[in-house]
């Protein structure tokens, strides 16, 4: 579904992804993990073309993402849905107004079916009372999980998540892979999550790929991921105690 | 498209290319601003829609309404200063009972618009510029787009229009308590009485007076917009990118207004 050919890319003062080929497939729930800083968001903002690759290109079923233009680049955004890493809320609406802004732009929705699935969502990411709230008022975890329900109102077909579970408590955490896992069983999304947090890419992502100096060092599936001999990984598994020994029980939420 | 990738270019080795780096720049944000300017104004034709027409709404009171304090202080001491300096060399000739003209015709077909549109630029042009680079740092705006919520239906086209309306309307207040303030110099300083004063002030300004700088006016809120949110879209570098945004909005937007305020000048009165 989604296809990196040898993208390269030049951002500031060195070549952040310097030779990527990958391809995720449809109701994947993809892991991209990797260091700090070593181009894991710029991979996630070159799906949707915030970015676009120096050589190589990014391909969307049989669209070309790389040189869309205009209403066909908008076409295939309208596909996705994005988590950014920041959040990206409207500081000036509350957490209820700023859940609800897609539907209010782009649908025909009377209020009050707005105002439900509003409720709805915000209850799934465990957010009921937050709605009145505004951005600055919560804490940056309650915003992420905002975003997260603004990111998933319109039913994308493929969610692009930018470290969805940084900055939460494990409980929020778990809570939030849950999430994920669920609407891929329910509606068979495609996600791609990019995180640090191993122990959700290893419970509930079907595959793994992790980026190191701008390249694709490991892709495999997470029990395999463990087991890897590449070293960088291994350093990877190390500095979150997941060790060779025995397979990586799969417990999906 | 309002989310744009950084450029990367090879350092340029020699001063002339440098120089013609910095030309093509110029040519290509005045391009863009003037590309924000037409989106925008394609824009309108959403401006009826019951959400839309809110924020119109909103941005009018809090561009123009709330702005309505300082202008109101401004525009009289210019009003006053103005009658006095004139007040004072035409008491030489025996002459004051003139400064009702001096002053209403320099406030409508100058003073009043521009004095407006520097008060807004400065205000709420660098407002605008500090909102929109905060949000273009802060991923929101690549965020609307990737929703498919267009920034400039969103957020620039409330504002200019709300701008496009309010400067000439707060200019027009601006004259009105320019001239006030020149009547009350007038009364207390000059020995002029109001009736002469205000008889004096209308026998000398036309109604195309009044257009003209009531056009300028709409000019100066059109600039002062595309300028301010074309820079905070250009934003780079976290805070210390919107305090330049911020400033680049201030100076720019005050060279446009004089030298659109003298265009227009020399296009109407000569
Ligand atoms: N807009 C940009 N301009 C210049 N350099 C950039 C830009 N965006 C990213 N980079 C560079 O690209 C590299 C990768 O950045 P990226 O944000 O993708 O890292 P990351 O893997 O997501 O790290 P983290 O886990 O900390 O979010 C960084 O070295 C950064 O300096
Ligand atoms: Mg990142």
């Amino acid at each position: 579904m989604i296809r990196f050919e040898n993208v390269r890319k030049w951002l500031g003062d060195h070549w952040v992804l310097e030779d990527v080929s990958f391809e995720i497939k449809r109701g994947e729930t993809f892991f991209i993990v990797g260091p700090s800083g070593t181009g894991k968001s710029v991979t996630l903002q070159h799906m949707v073309r915030l970015l676009t690759p120096d050589a190589g290109r990014v391909m969307i079923d049989k669209d070309c993402v790389s040189t869309a233009r205009g209403r066909n680049l908008e076409r295939i955004r309208t596909r996705f849905g994005m988590l950014f890493q920041s959040g990206a809320l409207l500081e000036w609406l509350t957490v209820a107004e700023n859940v609800a802004l897609p539907l209010l732009e782009l649908t025909k929705m009377g209020h009050e079916e707005i105002d439900k699935l509003v409720r709805e969502k915000l209850e799934l990411v465990g957010l009921p009372d937050a709605l009145a709230k505004f951005p600055a008022e919560i804490s940056g975890g309650m915003r992420k999980r905002a975003a997260l329900a603004r990111a998933i109102i319109l039913k994308p077909e493929i969610m692009l998540y930018d470290e969805p579970t940084a900055g939460l408590d494990p409980v929020s955490a778990r809570k939030i892979d849950a999430l994920i896992a669920d609407m891929q069983v329910k509606t068979g999304i495609t996600s791609v999550v990019v995180t640090h947090d191993l122990q959700s890419a290893l419970s509930i992502g079907t595959r793994i790929a992790m980026l190191f100096e701008g390249h694709v060092v490991e892709l495999s599936t997470p029990a395999d991921f463990v087991k890897s001999q590449v070293a960088e990984v291994r350093e990877f598994l190390d500095s979150q105690y997941i060790t060779r020994r025995g397979d990586w029980e799969k417990n999906t939420p | 498209m309002i989310t744009r990738e950084p450029v990367y270019l090879p350092p340029s080795d020699t001063r002339r290319a440098e120089l013609g780096r910095d030309v093509l720049d110029l040519v290509c944000n005045c391009g863009r601003a003037l590309l924000l300017l037409f989106s925008a104004i394609g824009c309108m034709r959403f401006a009826f829609q019951g959400r839309s027409r809110d924020r119109i709404v909103e941005q009018m009171f809090s561009s123009g309404i709330k702005s309505l304090g300082v202008i109101s202080v401004v525009s009289m001491f210019t009003g006053m200063i103005l009658a006095l300096q004139t007040g004072i060399e035409l008491r030489k000739f025996g002459q004051e009972v003139n400064i009702g003209a001096a002053v209403m015709v320099s406030l409508l077909r100058e003073m009043g618009p521009f004095m407006t549109a520097l008060i807004l630029a400065a205000s709420v042009g660098s407002s605008f510029a500090a909102q929109m680079g905060t949000m273009t740092v802060s991923e929101e705006i690549p965020a609307l787009e990737l929703m498919s919520i267009d920034p400039v239906k969103f957020l620039v086209m409330p504002r200019l229009i709300a701008m496009a309306i309010m400067t000439p309307l707060l200019s027009f207040y601006g004259c009105i308590l320019g001239v006030i303030g020149g009547g009350i110099v007038g009364s207390t300083q000059l020995g002029v009485s109001w009736v002469s004063y205000i008889d004096n002030a209308m026998r000398f300004a036309e109604n195309k007076d009044l257009y003209v700088g009531l056009l300028k006016a709409f000019l100066f809120g059109v600039i002062i917009t595309v300028v301010s949110c074309h820079e905070g879209f250009a934003t780079r570098q976290g805070a210390v990118g919107v305090g330049r945004a911020t400033r680049r909005t201030v100076i720019l937007s005050f060279l446009l207004i004089l030298v659109v305020g003298y265009i227009v000048t020399r296009l109407f009165y000569i």
